[in-house]
């Protein structure tokens, strides 16, 4: 935890970054939030531990942190996956941003638990990337994680198992209880469009309201745009009020995209984007 | 509910320069075919947004088929080919979500094909008039009032 705090002093100390991105404790241990420091002595509430969930990713495409300069920022793997599909989107330029990337073992569901096996982040599970594949800087070592049951993806092999119809209704019925606040949109590291779709009103696409036919297109919309694109931090769902298990279509997706194009999001900034090329030889067994 | 399953709303996307021309020509080699699909003609497939497919859908839609130059043929050289990419996870993101892939249709027809654009159309016809009415997205349309 030292670590970090020397690092990012030296970093605004020296001029090579103009502003870290980074955690502090906040009310209590088991809490953090985003902080930007500028200035060197205010690094010293920084920490890393168990609990620093936000992806920070989120803040390099604001105008508000952008304006600031060179931004160093604190990333766990899955976070540089986000970086990295940025870079590839053409949205940040690799020499604008300096990455302290931090070896994880793994984090919490939410604040307020205590880390075990029970209450690690499903994400966590699966992950691949725990020593982060785009870094300027490392902090950290990495330790076993504790292994416990993949929930999220027993759910999508049953809903996979349901006939159309069943699958129409479970969706119907977890989208009924979206409220529109956007919250997954705000803290989706990719959801950078300075306007969303969601927002155009002439012509109206998709309707603003809370509504049945509303939150379906919404929700159906939003996994469509992220498909071939989302890095799996699963901040969208850690962020719902009302607890939509939107992993279950963003992994989805990414499953789809791994097993027909053999294309994962944000492991390469050489890698041309999935929806942005195409291949003579794409599947089209679908099409008459 | 038995009048309205024989007469189910199809929409056709379709690109100008294949699809739409192989439909004129249908139209003027006086070939028939069954009067429930309504086009809407865009530049090219790549045109084609998937929010469209969901107005459809929104709008009462029974069917949406969605048709446009064969693979190379792409008078913007790669429109389908990005199109082609985009169906391939839409259509299964919409089958995962519980949409019937029968109401859906993907496509490729040219422009001296108006031969194959009347089979097209007649045979989705009879599929999506099998499924009858849309009736689970009936249900999350009538909820909406405020200018539906």
């Amino acid at each position: 935890m030292d670590d970090v705090k020397k690092i990012a002093k030296e970093l605004l100390t020296s001029g090579k970054v103009d502003a870290v991105i980074g955690y502090i404790r906040y009310g209590n241990d088991k809490r953090t939030k985003p902080f930007i420091a500028q200035k060197p002595e205010e690094v010293e509430n920084f920490v890393i531990n168990k609990y620093i969930l936000n992806n920070l990713a989120v803040y390099l495409t604001r105008k508000e942190v952008t304006k600031l300069g060179k931004i160093g920022i604190i990333a766990k793997g899955c976070d540089v996956k986000s970086i990295v599909a940025l870079i590839q989107e053409s949205q940040i330029k690799r020499e604008d941003v300096y990455i302290i990337g931090v070896n994880c073992s793994g984090v919490a569901q939410d604040y307020d638990i205590e880390f075990s096996a029970e209450t690690i982040a499903g994400k966590c599970l699966s992950c691949e990337v725990r020593t982060p594949k785009l870094f300027d800087i490392t902090i950290g070592t990495i330790e076993d994680i504790p292994q416990g049951e993949d929930k999220k993806l027993k759910v999508i092999r049953q809903v996979e198992a349901m006939k159309p119809e069943e699958r129409w209704d479970f969706f119907e019925e977890e989208f009924d209880k979206c409220i529109k606040c956007y919250a997954c949109r705000q803290a989706c590291p990719l959801c950078y469009c300075e306007q969303c779709i969601v927002d155009k009103s002439i012509p109206r696409w998709i309707e603003s309201s809370a509504t049945k036919r509303g939150n379906f297109s919404w929700n159906l919309i939003r996994a469509f745009h992220l498909s071939g694109r989302c890095i799996g931090c699963n901040e969208c769902e850690r962020v719902c009020p009302m607890d939509i298990p939107l992993s279950l279509l963003n992994r989805k997706m990414a499953m789809i995209t791994k097993d027909d194009f053999n294309y994962v999001s944000g492991m390469d900034v050489n890698t041309p984007t999935l929806i942005g090329s195409f291949d003579l030889k794409d599947n089209e067994d679908f099409i008459e | 509910m038995e009048n309205k399953n024989q007469d189910p709303k199809i929409i056709a996307f379709v690109c100008n320069w294949c699809t739409y021309t192989g439909a004129d020509l249908a139209g003027t080699s006086r070939l028939k075919y069954q009067p429930n699909v309504r086009m809407i003609k865009l530049p090219c497939t790549g045109r084609i947004d998937p929010v469209f497919i969901i107005k459809a859908f929104e709008k009462g839609a029974d069917g949406v088929l969605v048709s446009g130059c064969h693979p190379g043929d792409c008078h913007y050289n790669a429109g389908n080919f990005h199109a082609r990419r985009r169906w391939i996870m839409f259509h299964k993101l919409l089958d995962y979500l519980g949409i019937d892939e029968n109401r859906l249709h993907f496509s490729w027809v040219s422009a001296s094909e108006g031969k194959k654009f009347v089979d097209v159309v007649n045979a989705f016809t009879n599929k999506v008039k099998a499924q009858g009415p849309f009736k689970k997205y009936e249900k999350i349309n009538k909820e909406f009032v405020i200018n539906g």
